[in-house]
């Protein structure tokens, strides 16, 4: 066992940047000739091409029929024949919505745990992940004898760029798969309907979270959002409940945002959240908890009840603007 | 249909974060529990797939592993509408890895020999994500994750996953199968009094961790845990309310220029 096999996740032959955050994970744990990248799927020249592109030793393209579209058990037969014929010391994967749905069984195929969402690699290998929603930090180690896997968090480490030097070398593996063995059935990916509000494209946004606490209180963040001209957004949370709709939900699972300016009101600010809006160029957070995760993006920060704050930001902002 | 639902007692969020002594878990004695959230829409999926289906052999059975605490949350789900559960009474779920805890759970669910095993995508405490995924694995059964609707059809079951930046798919898959529930599926039903009061008398069974499954040495260790350093420094506003939205109107104004 030697060497870090990176699992780089391709849809429709295009690759999102946290695989090169992953690849740039990678060579923390290992010289970069001693990483491989593996991309699965049919027809993954041009991607292979782009992979090597960011020199890691080898690129692998893993290619079968069955692997045209995602299934948890093609993904998973077909990187273990790959893992069992490699031998990496390391699996290092992005922590996608895909890797979460088969990683931690791959991870078990070898009697090992996925060592999840990890956001720094230190000497050891200590690996960081967050726990209790991102108000405390857990070190972990792996003290297994297989091979030790790890996902990477979005955003936690700068991608790999391309250098002016050297391609990588391309070969191809193909796993031994049987319809047989796959037992799901996956539909293509849709859109539930037109999204109405297009939170992308706002310059500002006033979003509120649980500290709400009741949805008999959100013209509190309503009358903000007027006040400033800003559009209204939310947590996940608070869409779940319904009190506000999906589409304007921020993070992973909702919109990704940039504005000028974020008024993060009553968010505690767990990761699932804060990947959709720490691009803003302004954060503010106001939340009764001096600790909560969200001040640590913040720009500004106010602690105290959104109760009592917000009425008084919307009262300012309506004397500054007459 | 026989569904079986995991669930987990966890910390409730706004509980008090102190770092224990051993610098390994946070003080237990400053803590309140709860249902993990995500636990409670796996529940009300449960409850609603057995009201819509009507038939009358189905069944709502819930699964946790823990100390006595746990009960407390295993009667609320009894409350809510569960059938029966079953308690894997066990004081060293922190010295077992994903691993170790999904091979309680799995070996307890083998008892049931159930249609159907939920649970939520992940824990509010740990956030591994993962252990319903492993259950699946060793138990040898298809799974699919971030699941926001489950429909029964005449060969197993159709379900809708959710995918990122509001992309969703339909799988379908054959039972027995495990899925992991995403939060928000549904709306989440209260524990009415009547609810409360049948809770008591329904069974609790409790099982033995060690004599289900002895703790292996874990293949991932927990260290340490520390309080998160900030990345990016933060200027705290102070002061009554008004006076900190006057110095936050202020920079608005002036150094961020969006008023």
């Amino acid at each position: 066992m030697s060497g870090v096999l990176v699992v780089i996740e391709q849809r429709a032959g295009k690759i999102a940047r946290i695989n090169w955050e992953a690849l740039a994970a990678a060579r923390l744990l290992a010289a970069p000739t001693s990483i491989t990248a593996a991309v699965l799927g049919v027809q993954t020249e041009s991607a292979a091409a782009e992979i090597a592109a960011r020199a890691p030793g080898k690129v692998i393209r893993v290619e079968h029929p069955l692997l045209a579209q995602y299934t948890a058990d093609g993904f998973i037969l077909a990187l273990q024949q790959l893992i069992q014929s490699e031998s990496p010391a390391y699996v290092v994967l992005p922590h996608t919505y895909q890797v979460r749905d088969y990683a931690p069984a791959l991870a078990a195929r070898f009697v090992q745990v996925l060592i999840s969402d990890v956001t720094a690699i230190t000497e050891g290998p200590v690996f960081t992940r967050q726990l209790m929603q991102g108000r405390l930090n857990g070190s972990y180690r792996h003290s297994g004898n297989g091979p030790c896997f790890v996902s990477v968090q979005a955003g936690a480490f700068p991608a790999e760029t391309a250098p002016a030097a050297a391609l990588a070398e391309i070969g191809t593996y193909t796993p031994t798969l049987d319809p047989a063995q796959i037992r799901t059935r996956p539909s293509e990916p849709f859109r539930a309907a037109a999204q109405a509000v297009d939170l992308g494209s706002a310059q500002l946004i006033v979003a509120v979270g649980r500290g709400i606490r009741n949805q008999d209180n959100l013209p509190v963040v309503q009358e903000l959002a007027t006040a400033l001209g800003a559009e209204l957004a939310a947590s996940r949370p608070i869409c779940d409940a319904g009190w506000l709709p999906m589409e304007r939900q921020v993070g992973s699972s909702g919109q990704t945002v940039a504005p000028k300016l974020y008024i993060a009101a009553g968010i505690s600010g767990a990761i699932q959240h804060l990947v959709g809006m720490k691009g803003s160029q302004c954060i503010v957070a106001i939340n009764k908890d001096p600790d909560a995760p969200i001040f640590e993006v913040a720009d500004y920060g106010i602690v105290g009840d959104l109760m009592e704050v917000v009425p008084a930001i919307t009262e300012a902002v309506k004397a500054a603007k007459q | 249909m026989k569904i079986l639902v995991a669930i987990k007692q966890v910390p409730d969020r706004d509980s008090p974060v102190r770092i224990d002594s051993a610098g390994k878990w946070i003080e237990e004695s400053d803590l309140q529990y709860a249902l993990n959230e995500p636990d409670a829409y796996a529940l009300e999926e449960a409850l609603q797939l057995k009201e819509k289906s009507g038939a009358v052999d189905g069944e709502v059975i819930v699964l946790s592993a823990g100390p006595e605490r746990v009960g407390t949350t295993i009667r609320e789900a009894l409350a809510k509408g569960a059938d029966r559960a079953i308690h894997i009474l066990s004081d060293d779920l922190a010295f077992r890895d994903a691993l170790g805890v999904a091979r309680l759970l799995a070996e307890a669910a083998k008892q049931e020999n159930p249609d159907l095993i939920l649970t939520g995508l992940q824990s509010e405490d740990l956030g591994l994500g993962q252990t319903g995924v492993i259950v699946a694995e060793l138990l040898g059964l298809p799974h699919a994750t971030l699941i926001l609707h489950i429909e029964k059809t005449d060969t197993g079951l159709e379900v809708k996953r959710e995918l990122e930046e509001g992309w969703f798919q339909t799988i379908q898959l054959p039972t027995p199968a495990v899925l992991t529930i995403q939060s928000g599926g549904n709306k989440l039903r209260y524990a009415t009094l009547m609810g409360i009061k049948r809770a008591r008398t329904k069974e609790v069974k409790q099982l033995n961790a060690a004599d289900l499954v002895p703790a292996a040495t874990p293949v991932v260790v927990l260290d340490k845990i520390a309080l998160p350093t900030k990345r990016k420094s933060t200027q705290i506003l102070g002061g009554s309310p008004k006076e900190a939205a006057a110095a936050l109107v202020e920079k608005l104004r002036f150094e961020v220029r969006v008023l």
